[in-house]
């Protein structure tokens, strides 16, 4: 089962070209949009500084054991999540085909959130930029409808970006500029990825480095806007009460294990091409520490601009209801101003209650515009895409923002394609003579055409379904076997002296009982809440609809049940591979026992040696 | 500025200006346009009045007319925008964005695109090359070792070992060397 490592020496696997190449590849992958923009919502919402407490704690426990599980994994054994399990076990396969499986269903929909991330990204080149006015209606008397009563940033993301339909049972029709991003994104993938680590290797220093420069400026210019200090307050604010909400514990727990990107294959096809003498433990420690750091290092800037944004929209308020004012009353101009509003408010009130009351003041409150929080695409394309047109040059910080989302969502394509082409190219599903970049163009080509599914006009409801389900609690349970796999399959012992065998000193006791007890235990208690969370109420979803009351609010809608077994079969697919597999081998093994005849003639040497 | 009564004046000679510009008709004095209820705001209503007919008010919706073909001219002559100079009751036209006829974002979606495709055809192309040079180096490479093996195999080839019936000895065929001649 565990072949002398020496020879593998010379068989011809491509390797890295130096340690950096391979780390920066492990952080860029690890590195992803999550890190940008899902950290620094649950920091938000979950206390601030004391959000802090149970990531840590998660990270300690869950995510580097399980990270230095996966990059010894690869390391010893050398080859892709298949090929790995296969050799763990025959058994434990499932674990390696469920964790391609996944791979291929995160790089369908990744890359089209790439996708939205290049159309903004070419957009940015146009003065002034197109998300900041509203289109004019028809007899150019006013603004388009939609656009005004929802934002121009809104209604750019929604009708011109997405087209997006009322229902998610409405497709809608194919959006042909999306189609080109599309073409354009898989395109650039296939550029990067055509040789497999020899060409990723050399784009990694550019989209892994890039990010932390605009961040670095992103920092800089943020720290200058005015209140941007009062969303960094307001971020990092310790509010220890909410330690006592478990689902903070299951959120930091959450974060950890998805923002690692565990359970892909991705690191173990990495580290495969790794030579084995070679400190994995030192490794895993690095990318998760520089994980989470970047995480922390993001959050600063994001939250500067969230605070100057809403401190903006707080001043608008302010303005408006003072313009309101001084028409009502017929002050003279420049009487009230930011400073003296409230006195004047109360002064007013007292005075004149009923011609105050009858302008319908709306009650601007920083608090309230700071607790405005949003996650995920939200973030990026609405609520920061509106903090630029906010700022001086806006085309130049529009630009690198959506470069460095890209570099970031790339880097981390990257890794999943790997997870997808090692296995592929160890299971010889194209003939030796082919060449490598006909694999790598089949596989782009191929997902490119399932993705235009991800262009129609319901395309994003599909992304958040597959973001939802197929990216979330098949991980959790392709990581639980893993670690059961290792631990009690192929027994720990063994595992020690493997990995002391590679590091070349002995295993810390920690990651011992890490891997047998702790890390199973975490993730199979991570896993019920979460399930039993998802399974509290209906599954639905908010959708944009113009004609709906409450416009511009979304409309919540509960998922169709078609869609319901979807999302079902999407959770469903990569877990049952593990199984399946076993059961797979169970029948073979068992034909195969009650048969001797079927054992295929051997060529045995030595035998009718003097004849 | 402070709001005096030469710019009242001023504002009086504009909406004049304005209705003379409409009608057509240079019957329009600066003393038949009427101020009245100024404040300190700055807000106040106007009339304008018609001297040829017995001191009537020309129609709101003529001088509303008036006004917005003239806006330009008003804002700019107070220094003031569509912001900042309001007319209650007159909505101003919008100009619509200026449209380049392509639009930008297709010219930058092209020079991406170029440079990607550039990209790849120098990859594939590269690594074509490259194939070749291997492929033509190990050929050349069994050449050689085809010569060395047929002079020592004395002429028999390996194939017609295998194909004959019993089992390959692993001790002999393990030294390809110690062939001797039958």
């Amino acid at each position: 089962l565990s072949a002398t490592p020496e020879i593998s020496k010379e068989d011809g696997r491509p390797k890295w070209d130096n340690k950096f190449q391979y780390i920066l590849s492990c952080i860029g992958f690890a590195v992803g949009l999550g890190n940008v923009w899902r950290f620094p919502y649950l920091c938000q919402i979950h206390g601030g500084g004391a959000f802090l407490i149970p990531y840590f704690i998660a990270l300690l426990f869950e995510g580097i054991p399980l990270l230095h599980l996966e990059l010894a994994l690869g390391q010893y054994l050398r080859k892709g999540s298949i090929g790995a399990w296969n050799t763990i076990s025959p058994y434990l396969g499932g674990v390696g085909v469920g964790s391609w499986v996944v791979s291929v269903l995160v790089s369908l929909y990744y890359n089209t959130v790439l996708t939205w991330v290049m159309w903004y990204f070419i957009n940015s080149f146009q003065e002034p930029l197109p998300w900041s006015v509203c289109p004019l209606n028809e007899n150019r008397t006013g603004f388009n409808e939609e656009c005004y009563e929802s934002t121009a940033v809104n209604y750019f993301w929604y009708r011109k970006t997405l087209n997006i339909t009322p229902d998610i049972a409405e497709s809608g029709k194919l959006q042909w500029w999306l189609i080109l991003c599309l073409a354009t994104c898989w395109a650039i993938v296939y550029l990067c990825t055509i040789r497999g680590i020899e060409t990723t290797g050399k784009a990694i220093y550019v989209t892994a480095i890039f990010p932390y420069l605009v961040l670095t400026i992103f920092l800089i210019q943020g720290l200058t806007l005015p209140g941007a200090t009062d969303g960094l307050i307001y971020l990092f604010t310790p509010n220890l009460n909410t330690l006592k909400n478990p689902r903070v514990w299951l959120d930091a727990a959450t974060q950890i294990f998805f923002s690692l990107s565990l359970a892909f294959g991705g690191l173990i096809a990495f580290a495969s091409y790794n030579p084995t003498k070679n400190d994995c433990e030192k490794d895993a420690v690095t990318v998760a520490i520089v994980n989470s750091m970047t995480s922390l290092y993001a959050s600063i800037p994001v939250f500067s601009v969230l605070g100057f944004k809403a401190t903006t929209a707080y001043w608008d308020c302010l303005d408006r209801n003072i313009i309101n004012i001084i028409n009502e009353f017929d002050l003279p101009e420049e009487s009230i101003m930011r400073q003296n509003y409230t006195s004047w408010i109360s002064f007013l009130n007292s005075s004149y209650p009923e011609k105050i009351a009858g302008l319908k003041l709306k009650s601007c409150d920083l608090q309230e515009f700071l607790d405005q929080s949003v996650s995920g695409t939200g973030l990026a394309f609405i609520v920061f895409t509106q903090a630029i047109i906010l700022m001086p040059s806006s085309q130049a910080w529009a630009i690198l923002f959506f470069i460095m989302l890209f570099s970031l969502g790339l880097s981390s394509m990257f890794g999943n394609i790997e997870g997808v082409l090692t296995p592929l190219l160890e299971l010889q599903i194209i003939p030796k003579s082919a060449p490598k970049e006909l694999l790598s163009g089949i596989i782009c080509l191929v997902s490119f055409l399932i993705a235009l599914s991800f262009t129609l006009g319901s395309g994003s409801y599909w992304i958040d379904i597959f973001d939802r389900y197929a990216g979330s609690v098949p991980l959790l349970v392709i990581a639980f076997f893993e670690v059961i796999g290792v631990a009690y399959i192929y027994k720990i012992k063994r595992f020690s002296k493997d990995v002391e065998w590679m590091t070349g000193r002995k295993l810390n006791l920690y990651w011992q009982i890490a891997w047998r007890f702790i890390s199973p235990l975490l993730l199979l208690i991570v896993f019920v809440a979460f399930v039993t969370l998802q399974l509290q109420k209906p599954p639905s979803y908010t959708a944009w609809n113009p004609k709906y009351e409450g416009f511009p609010m979304k409309e919540e809608k509960v998922y169709p049940p078609w869609v319901q077994a979807i999302c079902v079969l999407l959770a469903a697919l990569p877990c049952v591979c593990v199984p399946l597999v076993a059961l797979f081998h169970l029948v073979k093994q068992k034909r195969r026992s009650k048969d001797p005849s079927l054992v295929p003639p051997e060529v045995f040497s030595c035998q009718g040696a003097n004849s | 500025y402070a709001w005096d009564a030469n710019e009242e004046y001023l504002f009086k000679a504009m909406v004049a200006f304005a209705m003379r510009r409409y009608s057509s008709k240079s019957t329009t004095q600066i003393s038949n346009v009427l101020l009245c209820n100024v404040t300190d705001r700055v807000s106040f209503w106007f009339v304008v009045t018609d001297s040829s007919k017995n001191v009537t008010t020309v129609p709101g919706s003529e001088v509303e007319a008036a006004i917005r073909m003239n806006r330009n001219r008003i804002n700019n002559a107070f220094l003031l925008s569509d912001q900042t100079l309001q007319f209650l009751k007159i909505t101003s036209t919008l100009s619509p964005p200026v449209e380049p006829s392509t639009p930008v974002w297709l010219i930058v979606f092209g020079v991406v695109l170029c440079l990607i495709v550039a990209g790849i055809v120098f990859l594939i192309v590269s690594g074509i090359q490259k194939h070749k040079k291997k492929n033509k180096e190990s050929t050349e490479r069994e050449n050689l070792e085809e010569k060395v093996e047929v002079t020592l195999e004395n002429g028999i080839p390996c194939e017609a070992l295998d194909l004959k019936a019993g089992h390959i000895n692993g001790v002999f065929a393990a030294d390809d060397e110690r062939f001797t001649s039958l």
